[in-house]
């Protein structure tokens, strides 16, 4: 139930905000996490942004799902 | 590696080839039998589902914890909520999770087939639509979850506040970390050496929050991630700090966790919420463990304003999800488990919760065993 998943802001008016996750488009709350901007990525649980990603945390993540021979998901 | 080919095959894949190999370095050091508790029920479905019960050395054993919030959900809770929906000014919003648990006589889904209007949400900001849509009902939200949702709930209840909205209430049984990680410890039933932290409870509380179980207990921890990799990272740690002797708060998932965690969701919380003495299905009451709604957002609140009563339950009778999810029986103790007790059939919550233990072992069958 704690699941939360990485996600790109792709649209944002205020505190609300549009994430691609894999493809899918979702509406999500982004007032928990400071300064939202476009293109951030986020982690999002229940409708909600509760933590920004810098790019260096973007990269290890596509490093570590890579090194599973996983693909990322970043779109 | 021990040429165990199934543990060799699953252990060939890239980044995973150095760390088993230190993980049985480690475990050699350590020179005992360990057990390591995932908390949360998203680790549990990441060890379960990528095999990474076989990649543990043998004498490192990894016990599911009570981190599925549905599966420590009082079966008076549902029964009040099952007590809700049937009322025809009621309209119950809820996580898909809930639906199949099973209360005393009922669960929701069946009320639903029967005709009560409740509705499977995605986030809580749903049931405040609802509200806003259907203006001649009342809308519950059913609050349940750790301190990752309770933020998204207090938002609910804050934005619900702030537009007016009167016909928008929340029946809470939020559960926190802390007190129950420390009832664990207390309990003479289960040994653990060290815990694998849940990652998103602690990216909204920040992991300076589990300090007092090193100080006080000796116990590691480690917050994790929820990448294979990042749940074998962390075993990794927690056997290096049980074989130097350390008692330690490490992060492994640091992309998304730091000691502070997320303030902003942190106010919220405390705005809304205050703790409360909460009832845990199998464990009991834990003092401190809960969150119940501030007097000040009580018109807000399901159990003052719509007469809520909450009855004693009428146990389910062999059930012994208690047990599973104090980590002191696997499933596979259980006389119910896969025979009067299966997904389709459920008579515990940790056979009905996609996160659930029992689940976890009946989907994945022996492997999970081993």
């Amino acid at each position: 139930m704690c699941l939360a998943v990485p996600a790109k802001i792709v649209e944002l008016q205020g505190t609300a905000a549009t994430i691609s996750v894999e493809g899918a488009l979702r509406e999500v709350d982004v007032s928990l996490i400071e300064e939202p901007r476009l293109g951030d990525f986020v982690l999002v649980h229940a409708g909600f942004a509760i933590h920004k990603w810098d790019q260096s945390e973007v990269d290890e993540w596509e490093a570590i799902r890579a090194g599973m021979g996983l693909p990322g998901v970043v779109p | 590696m021990g040429g165990d080919p199934r543990r060799d095959g699953i252990a060939g894949s890239g980044a995973l080839k150095t760390l088993v190999p230190m993980l049985d370095t480690l475990a050699r050091r350590v020179g005992r039998d360990v057990n390591l508790m995932e908390v949360c029920g998203t680790h549990t479905m990441t060890a379960f589902r990528s095999g990474l019960r076989q990649l543990m050395p043998k004498s490192v054993h990894l016990i599911s914890g009570p981190g599925c919030p549905v599966c420590v959900t009082d079966t008076n809770y549902i029964d009040a909520a099952i007590a809700l929906c049937r009322r025809s000014d009621v309209i119950v919003a809820t996580f898909g999770d809930l639906m199949r648990v099973p209360g005393s006589e009922s669960s929701l889904e069946r009320e639903r087939a029967a005709g009560a209007d409740v509705r499977v949400v995605y986030s809580p900001t749903d049931a405040v639509a609802l509200a806003r849509e259907n203006s001649g009902k009342k809308i519950v939200f059913l609050g349940v979850g750790f301190e990752t949702t309770a933020p998204t709930v207090a938002a609910s209840i804050a934005t619900a506040s702030k537009d007016g909205l009167k016909n928008f209430f929340v029946l809470a049984a939020h559960k926190t970390m802390p007190q129950a990680l420390e009832a664990l410890l207390r309990d003479q039933q289960v040994k653990i050496d060290g815990f694998i932290c849940p990652g998103h409870v602690t990216v909204i509380t920040g992991a300076a929050m589990y300090r007092f179980i090193c100080e006080k207990y000796r116990i590691p921890c480690v917050v994790g991630g929820f990448e294979p990799f990042d749940m074998l990272k962390a075993a990794e740690m927690l056997l290096a700090q049980i074989a130097d002797g350390r008692a330690e708060v490490e992060i492994e998932y640091s992309r998304s966790v730091n000691d502070r965690g997320n303030v902003a969701a942190q106010k919220l919380m405390a705005e809304v919420f205050e703790e409360c003495d909460a009832g845990w299905r199998g464990i009991g009451n834990i003092p401190r463990s809960g969150l119940t709604i501030r007097a000040k957002y009580a018109a807000f609140d399901a159990v003052p304003s719509l007469g809520v009563q909450f009855e004693p339950a009428r146990p389910h009778p062999g059930c012994r999800c208690g047990d599973v999810l104090r980590g002191v029986i696997t499933p596979l103790d259980c006389k119910l488990f896969g025979k009067a007790c299966t997904p389709t059939e459920p008579f515990g919550p940790c056979m009905v919760s996609s996160e659930g233990t029992c689940a976890a072992y009946f989907k994945y069958g022996k492997r999970a065993a081993a």
